[in-house]
């Protein structure tokens, strides 16, 4: 089997992307195949480099206060495009954000202080939900 | 040579050392087993258990020290200090419209700001319109949003620009907010020589930590280097650039890689400017820097007195700057965003705290202090109040200032600064050898230490090997409560919406020939290769767009696009 292929992304217009990489440098080296798109990515293009690359898990990192705003449309245009791929997002995300996030379809969210260990496991997780279900089907 | 100690002395220190470390140390030892097994500041420098005058045994006070206000300024730029004149407190701040702003800086002046400070969005930070498709959803939420000159007018409001100084967070645009702030100057009547202030303006950061590039590295110089020859000729107490650690800083480097890396980017610019055929003395005084202010506490401090000592050597010696000024490295310093965090924020009140203490034991000309809920969103007022209320109570109960650099002559602080000085002249030195910080980040060198050094530094908190309170000690079985601060409530749509009213109405009552023409005029200069500030200024005034003379610019410059490296 190969190995999990991930997206981490970073949508929007902030710059702050030592969060991104820590976390992709983290699960490359936890053995997961890590597309990072760089900064100022628009929810198009992560949808279209999600497809392009055939990834299992998309991460989203956002520290700019527009999650809702970005979020939304991502996952607007997964459903669009009829695109399963589980997604979760981390960032400076007030706590009542978290709920309005879940029901938008994000798997999970991981607040500032989350633990690469905590992200490692979960994408595994989403990734071989993701791989079995694609099975089955 | 003076130095601090006479050899004999150093003999009998070092001496009685010995003894101490076969009499005295070892009963300590088995008493108390010391924490850790190795004990380090966030730049990996081994902290010794004890450091006495043998740690100083070559220390030449006038080459290391010297007088305040003399070379090489380790213990500050001037004779006085805080006796004189306090730092500037100057409270970063811009949120939503150019009416919040407004509002903001009032309510900060009133509570005894001393120097202002803006903070701009995103859209603005990366020069686009708030109604281009890029900028939905982020107009104003990270800071202020500024489309045409009105805005700048509407930011000021009731603020006398002949008796503020106004630092401005903009790099890429710079030229265009510059232009504003002296377009809104010069319908207050203020004179040029009167306005003061800073634009950040310093681009090479931008591609290392920053990110809000938007031209290539070579033209983004010359363009950042057009702000700041035209401001030494016409603004005499302008700051036209703020060469920045911080955002390195923030980004994950360790404090020795910003001041390593804030340098080499200083010398770049120093190049580039002789190079236009500019004397050093001429535009060197009004270069300033921006640092960051960490948590551990004496390795800050250390690196403030480095940098001084190291940026007059090299204005002095490598540059052969002759008046004084030029050797002074003027600085200002913000608390460490990144230390902060979202658990138990109401923790960070202290952590701020101890940070602007390093920042005024370090000698910094101004100073933000952060909010507590600065990991969540833009300070609300009693949380910016509050950061603003630390400074005052640093200046005016703890007599800190009373003295001028107060730890000079602490055995450690001393050899820590020479630590970092030596280990931040290798970074040089290896840039240097790179052709310059324009070649270093070209090959991605700056980025790749800092990704190196965060990836390590996020390892050794998940390992046990740092602490963070709250984080991964001392941490709260429940939090939701204490992690809920009261937060600012933005109205992002309804800014958003406002900003795109005012850009339309303004579209459509310019004289829309006139902007046409500044446009055009603005895209030739830049073609033949002038300084383009003159031109800006035009388009400014005829209410061109942030967006519409960004987008010129870029017609003529290319843009920037970073190659992803993880």
């Amino acid at each position: 089997m190969s190995n999990y292929k991930v997206l981490v992304s970073k949508l929007g217009l902030d710059g702050h992307d030592r969060g991104a990489k820590v976390v992709a440098r983290a699960l490359k080296d936890a053995g997961f195949d890590v597309i990072y798109t760089g900064i100022r990515q628009t929810p198009e293009q992560v949808v279209e480099a999600a497809i392009q690359e055939d990834v299992d898990v998309i991460g989203v990192s956002i520290l700019s206060g527009a999650h809702i705003h970005h979020v939304s449309r991502l996952m607007k245009l997964l459903r669009e495009r009829g695109l399963n791929v589980p997604v979760v997002v981390g960032g400076t995300i007030p706590i009542p954000d978290v709920p309005r996030l879940k029901q938008m379809g994000v798997r999970e969210v991981f607040l500032p202080g989350s633990s690469l260990k905590e992200i490692i496991n979960v994408v595994r997780r989403l990734a071989e939900e993701k791989r079995r279900a694609e099975q089955q089907a | 040579m003076v130095k601090l100690f006479n050899n004999e002395s150093i003999e009998k220190i070092r001496e009685a050392l010995k003894k101490w470390e076969k009499e005295t140390l070892p009963l300590s030892l088995q008493r108390f087993p010391e924490r850790m097994e190795r004990f380090t500041t966030l730049s990996n420098i081994e902290v010794k258990r004890i450091y006495t005058p043998a740690d100083l045994a070559d220390h030449d006070y006038f080459e290391k020290l010297g007088l305040p206000g003399e070379y090489p300024f380790t213990r500050g730029i001037h004779a006085t200090m805080y006796r004189g004149r306090l730092w500037t407190m100057r409270m970063f701040s811009g949120y939503g419209g150019p009416e919040e702003t407004n509002k903001r800086l009032k309510f900060l002046i009133k509570h005894g700001e001393t120097g202002l400070s803006l903070a701009f969005d995103y859209p603005t930070l990366v020069g686009i319109d708030s109604d281009d498709p890029m900028a939905s959803g982020e107009v104003g939420i990270c800071g202020v949003a500024v489309d045409t000159l009105k805005d700048m007018e509407i930011i000021f409001d009731g603020i006398n620009l002949g008796e503020v100084t106004t630092n401005m967070t903009i790099n890429p645009p710079a030229p265009v907010l510059l232009s504003m702030y002296v377009a809104v100057a010069e319908k207050q009547g203020v004179p040029y020589d009167r306005v003061g202030g800073t634009t950040q303006n310093d681009p090479l950061k931008e591609f290392i930590a920053q990110k809000s590039y938007v031209f290539p590295p070579e033209p983004a110089v010359k363009i950042a280097m057009d702000v700041v020859e035209w401001s030494v000729k016409n603004l005499p107490k302008w700051n036209p650039i703020s060469i920045s650690g911080y955002h390195i800083r923030e980004a994950g480097s360790d404090a020795v890689q910003e001041l390593a890396f804030t340098l080499a980017d200083g010398i770049a610019y120093v190049r580039h400017l002789v190079e236009r055929g500019m004397d050093v003395d001429e535009f060197a005084p009004r270069l300033s820097f921006f640092f960051d202010s960490h948590i551990n506490f004496f390795e800050e401090i250390a690196k403030f007195r480095a940098a001084r000592r190291m940026w007059a050597k090299i204005m002095k010696e490598w540059f052969g700057a002759k008046k004084p000024r030029s050797w002074w490295l003027r600085f200002h310093t913000q608390t460490a965003g990144v230390s902060l965090t979202a658990q138990q924020p109401w923790n960070n009140i202290v952590r701020t705290t101890i940070e602007a203490l390093a920042a005024v034991l370090g000698g910094t000309q101004s100073l933000h202090t952060n909010a507590l809920d600065e990991p969540f969103r833009v300070p609300s007022e009693l949380a910016a109040k509050i950061a603003l209320r630390t400074q005052q109570i640093i200046a005016y109960e703890t007599g800190v200032a009373d003295t001028v650099d107060p730890l000079a002559g602490s055995y450690y602080v001393e050899w820590l600064t020479d630590e970092i000085e030596e280990r931040a002249w290798r970074y040089i030195e290896r840039i240097e050898r790179m052709g310059g910080m324009i070649e270093a980040v070209k090959k991605g060198y700056p980025q790749r230490e800092i990704t190196e050094t965060s990836y390590r530094f996020q390892r050794e908190v998940e390992e046990g090997k740092r602490f963070i309170v709250g984080v991964n000690i001392f941490v709260d079985e429940v939090e939701d409560e204490i992690r809920n601060v009261p937060l600012l409530e933005i109205d992002q749509e309804e800014i958003e919406a406002r900003q795109k009213e005012r850009l339309r109405k303004i579209r459509e009552s310019r004289n829309k020939a006139k902007v046409e023409r500044a446009l055009a005029e603005l895209r030739r200069a830049a073609e033949r290769g002038e300084n383009i500030m003159p031109y800006v200024l035009t388009a400014v005034k005829a209410y061109a767009t942030l967006g519409e003379i960004m987008g010129t610019l870029k017609e003529v410059y290319g843009e920037w696009v970073e190659p992803p490296l993880i």
